[in-house]
């Protein structure tokens, strides 16, 4: 029983972790920017001053985790505590200035809320945000920390409107006002119309990860072994050194140096090591390097390979036949006709098992095919063609139709001979 | 266009009576009146003296003014006025208002006495006459029925408000009878602030000026008015009751009372005001806010009743019932009287002298059955009326109308709306703490408020009594009972002002603002600190610095405007950051200042930003409102101000109109540009407008040519700063303070001149450069100075781009995919390439590493992963392997950053 309970609460702890419900205690490869960020925001919670900021990274960098570790750092503090209020917008729920504007005069309990609902047209609520805006000046209002979350989202909206606003309030002597923006884009800056670039500070914190594959592995061990704080002592030895015999063996190693190599972001790894973990359970204790292989498998299986397995062997056949018109034609289009054609010499000349198909059953093979996405309809070939003669493009590698031949169950050897084949 | 229909009635004016001089020199002739005929109406005559309506841009709202004199030239063919103006609240320049230290009544005019407006006007401008009325300037102001009396109290110099002398203010004559309505009754008699016990309280459109009337007030205000009407004898006022059925104006009736009053029994108004211990106010307003415009034209008036029981005090008072007793039936006051209507609401005696006083609470009641039983027993009245309470529905229903319907939704609506925590009126508070059922209570008031119609009970009155038998029942005797129903009103009281339910606000009524921060500003602690706040660019300087040639321009141009009372257009360019808005704003603050020293005549300032609007056609509304404080949509906002710049108005203050960021005001038919540009040249306009933008050649680029004719060719544009420039103005703002350097403030301004020029640029480096500064600050090398380095730091922080960084922290696999993507390009001749073609590449340079191979899908995905950072530039992702692939760094960049590896 005991043990069960332990395994309940390893799953809790560390699925917590993967799934970044929980923020990390202290960060890891970025105190600098950590600092940066901190002091800026706590300068405008206490000496009410202005700021802007953009945070720059590449998805999965951490950059969110960073920004709530320094406001949860924040809030801790007695004079921040009270001194800030915040907004939060996401460029992708907050699609327009309209909305934007409302979120915020809801987020900020202004007066033209009622409940949930806020009042006045568009216009009426610019004005009125400015207005609350302009009226408080640095000593007196309390501090407002906007973040806006895909922050090259909001460059696209009408004449930017919001960020001129916002920036522009950050840089004139009205209620104090701290914007920070979140985006994967490096280029952003160029995003921003030269009025808006102007007003904004130019402050950019990079978050661009420099680890190298040593960092990385004591990283994944870091990740996995349970905190001292566990309740069960013994358990929790028992387990770390199950975790440090997973991380010293030479094939887990291999797999991770893939992965490393593939992508640095922990959002990967954490995908990985929870596909590990549920296979952990009372009967099978420790975390085996077979299941990381197999973890590792599932995430780098290829996904469009992986749907030619469901294919019927008329559809397969017209996919080789695709490849191999791919093959004489250099990448040129194809149509239903042509393919049927290469099919059909398929069948006058080796074929033993196969038979030859009406018309309608190889168009529904082919309209199948279309469905499934495997082939494209070729841009501006319009719709007035005759379905037959419509030119399409495979969208297949040549290497991902071998791969799924190889695996396909009871694949009559003359196909695959022919698929293999140089020439038809 | 309902604008211009109303005005097509045509008016004949011409002197009445022989000219009274002749001026020898100027050849005028000098008049005492003149009439206007109306078609189909009867002549008005109008004397010297006499207040008026002259024709303005505002039909609703016409200039009021004095004449002083009238005069026409020899042939008869100029027919001319000199007046006196004044000025109405909603003419008054928005940012002036508060001034005023309180709100304005709406009927309030102020008698204008600024030099520089044109007072003499043509006689056919002449609307019609008008009441003007002066107050003392404590008074409140009456609550007249009738819309068409206006009220001084101030003088307005377009500084300052002054108190006016009535003497100043009131015509000398009364007008002609004939003239069709009467010029005004004066109330101004001499006035004590205790000289009467009763108070009025204002109602109607008032209401939100005097929420809580000072007590104090109420009673001077109140002065004469009612305790005069309650001495007069019944037949005299019996009079006046039937008078106000008809259509008179109540108000009158009551001046007229008073002053017979006032003239007969002046010792009895002494002794009134011996007695005045008891405040008064009603608890009814929060209730009627929300019906204020339908209770517009009434007048309740609150009124202590005098002690001594000896005055025919029934008779007096009962004005309202004699007026009910015309009225056969309840059902007939269904229709909401359209004259108006005075309701005297009395104040039981907290002290037990006069035994009469239920009687006079009842007498309101104005069934004589009633009265009858209620002068036997005070208590039973107070009961009876209650009982009346229970069941308000079914009393008031008949009568109740629209009113009373309205009255249930907005109910209804506080309800839903469920904002109960208004703590402005304590009052009503008081009452809904009454109530045990807080909707019922919004029914009773309302059907009590509408009650008055007839009955015009106190509802002070009713509450107390509820409230008494609440609180007191136990004792049943009238001295306890007078007791407690004191002690229920300072119960009524305290509670008020825990509890705070009142009117729902509206999001109409909100006003915009941010929350007080709890915990005080930090001051800076340090010398860098304190480099930092004033190196910020919302800091404002003491002077600009480098711009003193614009400055000028600019200031001499609106200035000379000013003076000329004329309009212009000037147009300033230049790229951002070089300091336009700052130098127009510190412009303006200038001419304020002059303004402020007489030194030129005041003007108007407002700012229009085209980035700070939705859309082109908001500036319109935006302007009218800055302009006159009034909300309109677009269009309608568009004719008044049209018709703003284009009429005469000769109190018009010049208006100094600022727009920035005039390129987002393009629309496709220009026609925001083109009114813009249009209004100052009008002749009566007496607009200045600057605009300003980015682009030097914006007329030329975007304007059609009717719009860039009309901006003319008043351009003036401001170059990018110099690095001496730059240094100087980070010299001045930080004005002696040491924190930097000479050698890194001559790297940053060198850096940003170089670069772009922009002022906030470079105090956004320096601020930065503390911040590292400070960081190293640990360092013992260093000096406590932002030096070389740090300034570097900073500068490299803000303008290095971090696409190298980003390729040498990228994945191996993602490494090798953008050497696939050159190898590709280099062998295509292309800058272009699909997925496919780059995968097979990368599968070569995968063996030639050594590395594992990867599949489609990872592949994919490192694509995308680089395309999510802009190092590529990539075609929709469903297109899969057919995707095009393009580079967005230069190739020497990635391989720079790889071959460093």
């Amino acid at each position: 029983v005991k043990l069960t309970i332990g395994f309940t609460q390893v799953q809790q702890i560390l699925r917590e972790r993967f799934c970044e419900r929980r923020l990390p205690d202290r960060l890891e490869g970025v105190e600098a920017q950590y600092k940066h960020l901190l002091e800026l925001l706590r300068r405008t919670a206490i000496h009410g001053e202005s700021n802007s900021v953009l945070i720059v990274g590449p998805r999965g960098a951490g950059k969110t985790t960073l920004l709530q570790c320094v406001l949860r750092d924040l809030q801790k503090e007695e004079k921040v505590q009270k001194n800030l209020l915040q907004v939060h917008l996401n460029g992708l729920l907050q699609t327009d200035d309209r909305i934007a504007l409302k979120e915020i005069t809801r987020q900020l309990h202004l007066e033209n809320v009622v409940g949930d609902k806020v009042f006045g047209s568009f216009a009426e609520n610019l004005a009125f945000l400015l207005e609350a805006l302009k009226k408080g000046n640095r000593s007196s209002s309390c501090p407002v920390l906007f973040v806006l979350d895909e922050f090259d989202l909001f460059a696209h909206h009408k004449n930017q409107t919001l960020l001129y606003n916002l920036f522009d309030v950050s840089q004139s002597a009205q209620a104090p006002i701290a914007v920070v923006g979140v985006t994967c884009r490096l280029d952003v800056l160029e995003l921003l119309e030269k009025r808006v670039k102007s007003r904004f500070s130019h402050r950019q914190i990079h978050l661009l990860s420099s680890l190298n594959f040593t960092q990385y592995l004591e990283r994944v061990w870091t990740q996995l072994s349970l905190p001292d704080s566990f309740p069960d002592k013994k358990f929790a030895q028992e387990w770390n050194a199950g975790v440090k015999t997973l991380c010293e063996d030479k094939s887990v190693e291999e797999v991770l140096q893939r992965h490393f190599n593939s992508s640095k972001d922990f959002r990967s790894l954490h995908m990985l090591l929870m596909l590990c973990l549920s296979r952990v359970s009372v009967a099978k204790p420790t975390i085996k390097p077979a299941d990381l292989l197999e973890a590792s498998r599932m995430c780098f299986a290829d996904t469009t390979a992986n749907m030619l397995h469901g294919l019927s062997i008329l559809e397969l056949c017209l996919v080789i036949a695709m490849k191999h018109l791919n093959d004489v034609y250099e990448g040129e289009p194809f149509n239903l006709q042509m393919v049927h054609n290469e099919f059909k010499k398929f069948l006058h000349r080796k074929s033993n098992s196969m038979y030859n198909f009406e018309q309608p059953v190889v168009m529904k093979a082919f309209e199948h095919l279309q469905q499934l996405e495997l082939i494209r309809p070729v841009d501006g070939s319009s719709a007035k063609v005759q379905r037959e003669y419509q030119l399409m493009r495979l969208t297949l590698d040549h290497s991902q139709i071998m791969e799924a031949l190889q695996k396909y169950p009871q694949c009559p050897t003359d196909i695959k001979q022919w698929a293999m084949s140089a020439f038809g | 266009m309902k604008y211009f229909t109303r005005m097509k009635i045509r008016r004949v004016y011409e002197w009445s009576g022989k000219p009274r001089s002749f001026n020898r020199r100027l050849k005028t002739y000098d008049y005492d009146s003149f009439a206007i005929s109306v078609e189909g109406l009867s002549k008005i005559i109008i004397n010297t003296g006499q207040d008026i309506f002259i024709e303005g841009c505002d039909e609703d709202n016409p200039y009021v003014a004095k004449v002083t004199r009238l005069y026409g030239d020899e042939n008869g063919q100029q027919m001319k006025a000199v007046v006196q103006w004044f000025i109405r609240v909603s003419e008054l320049p928005v940012n002036k208002l508060k001034l005023l230290g309180r709100e304005p009544h709406p009927q309030e005019i102020f008698y204008y006495e600024c030099r520089n407006c044109d007072n003499e006007v043509n006689v056919e401008s002449i609307l019609r006459p008008v009441k003007v009325k002066h107050l003392d300037s404590n008074d409140p102001f009456p609550d007249s029925a009738d819309k068409d009396t206006l009220y001084v109290k101030l003088s307005w110099d377009s500084k300052v408000f002054r108190v006016v002398n009535s003497t100043v203010v009131e015509s000398p004559a009364e007008p002609a009878p004939a003239s069709s309505p009467p010029s005004c009754l004066k109330p101004s008699l001499p006035m004590s602030p205790s000289c009467s016990q009763s108070a009025a309280t204002p109602r109607g459109p008032s209401r939100r000026v005097l929420p809580t009337p000072d007590h104090a007030i109420m009673h001077k205000a109140s002065l004469g008015e009612v305790g005069c009407s309650s001495v007069g004898t019944p037949a005299n006022v019996e009079a006046e009751s039937l008078h106000s059925a008809t259509k008179l104006s109540a108000s009158k009736c009551l001046s007229a009372k008073r002053r017979n009053a006032t003239a007969r029994t002046p010792g009895v108004r002494k002794r009134l005001e011996l007695s005045s211990p008891e405040k008064s106010v009603t608890g009814e307003e929060v209730l009627s806010q929300l019906l204020n415009e339908e209770l517009e034209s009434k007048v309740t008036l609150t009124r202590r009743p005098p002690p001594s029981p000896a005055h025919p005090l029934r008779v007096t008072h009962s004005l309202t019932p004699l007026r009910k007793a015309h009225r056969p039936t309840g059902a007939q006051c269904g229709v909401p009287l359209k004259s108006s209507s005075v309701f005297l609401n009395k104040w039981p005696l907290s002290d037990s002298e006069s035994p009469l006083s239920p009687a006079k609470d009842d007498s309101t009641r104005a069934t004589q059955k009633k009265e009858l039983e209620t002068i036997k027993e005070p208590v039973l009245s107070v009961l009876a009326e209650v009982e009346n309470e229970k069941s308000p529905m079914v009393t008031e229903t008949p009568r109740s109308s629209k009113r009373k319907s309205a009255m249930l939704v907005s109910s209804r609506i506080k309800k839903q709306l469920n904002l109960l925590e208004n703590h402005q009126d304590p009052n009503s508070s008081g009452e809904e703490e009454d109530e045990f059922v807080p909707s019922k209570n919004d029914l009773l008031s309302s059907s009590e408020e509408e009650g008055q119609d007839e009955d015009g009970p106190n509802i002070d009155d009713q509450v107390s009594a509820k409230k008494f038998r609440y609180v007191a029942t136990g004792s049943r005797n009238s001295r306890s009972k007078q007791k407690s129903y004191s002690s229920a009103r300072t119960q009524r009281r305290t509670p008020a002002k825990k509890i705070s339910p009142g009117t729902p606000q509206t999001p109409r009524h909100a006003t915009p603002s941010i929350p007080i921060r709890s915990l005080q500003t930090q001051q800076p602690a340090n010398i860098l600190e304190e480099a930092r706040a004033r190196l910020h660019v919302s800091s404002v300087p003491e002077s600009l610095p480098c711009r003193e040639q614009e400055f000028q321009d600019i200031y001499s141009f609106v200035e000379s405007k000013i003076v000329d009372n004329t309009g212009g257009c000037m147009y300033i360019s230049g790229v951002p950051g070089t300091g336009k808005t700052a130098t127009v704003h510190e412009v303006i603050r200038c001419l304020q200042h002059a303004a402020d020293m007489d030194e030129i005549p005041s003007f108007h300032f407002i700012e229009i930003n085209g980035m700070k609007m939705t859309d082109p056609h908001q500036a319109y509304v935006q302007i009218l409102q800055k302009l006159t404080g009034q909300k309109a949509t677009p269009d309608h906002a568009a004719v008044l101000l049209e018709k703003r710049f284009s009429n005469l108005a000769p109190r018009k203050e010049t208006i100094v109109l600022l727009v920035d960021e005039l390129d987002l005001l393009w629309t496709r038919k220009q026609n925001v540009m083109y009114n813009l540009f249009e209004w100052p040249a009008r002749r009566h306009a007496r607009l200045v407008v600057l605009t300003i933008a980015n682009t030097m050649d914006l007329p030329e680029r975007i304007m059609i040519n009717r719009v860039a004719s009309r901006l003319g060719l008043t351009r003036m544009s401001f170059q990018p700063y110099s690095f001496k420039q730059l240094q100087e103005i980070i010299m001045s703002r930080l004005n002696k303070l040491k924190a930097f350097e000479e050698d890194a403030l001559q790297l940053v301004s060198r850096k940003v001149a170089a670069l772009s020029g922009d002022a906030r640029r470079c105090l956004d480096i320096c601020r930065r450069a503390t911040e590292i500064c400070e960081h190293s600050a640990a360092d013992p090398s260093s000096t406590g100075l932002v030096g070389m380095s740090h300034v570097m730091e900073a500068l490299n922080e803000m303008f290095s781009s971090a696409y190298i960084t980003a390729i040498r922290c990228a994945s191996t696999q993602e490494q090798l995919f953008l050497r696939a993507v050159i190898t590709e390009f280099r062998r295509l001749g292309l800058e272009e390439a699909t997925f496919q073609q780059v995968f097979v590449q990368h599968q070569a340079l995968c063996r030639i590493e050594g590395l594992k191979p990867i599949g489609v899908s990872e592949g994919l995905a490192v694509c995308q992963r680089l395309g999510a950072c802009r190092l590529l530039l990539l075609e929709p992702s469903h297109l899969g392997v057919l995707q095009r692939i393009r580079l967005n760094v230069s190739q020497d960049d990635i391989f720079y950053a790889l071959k460093a590896d």
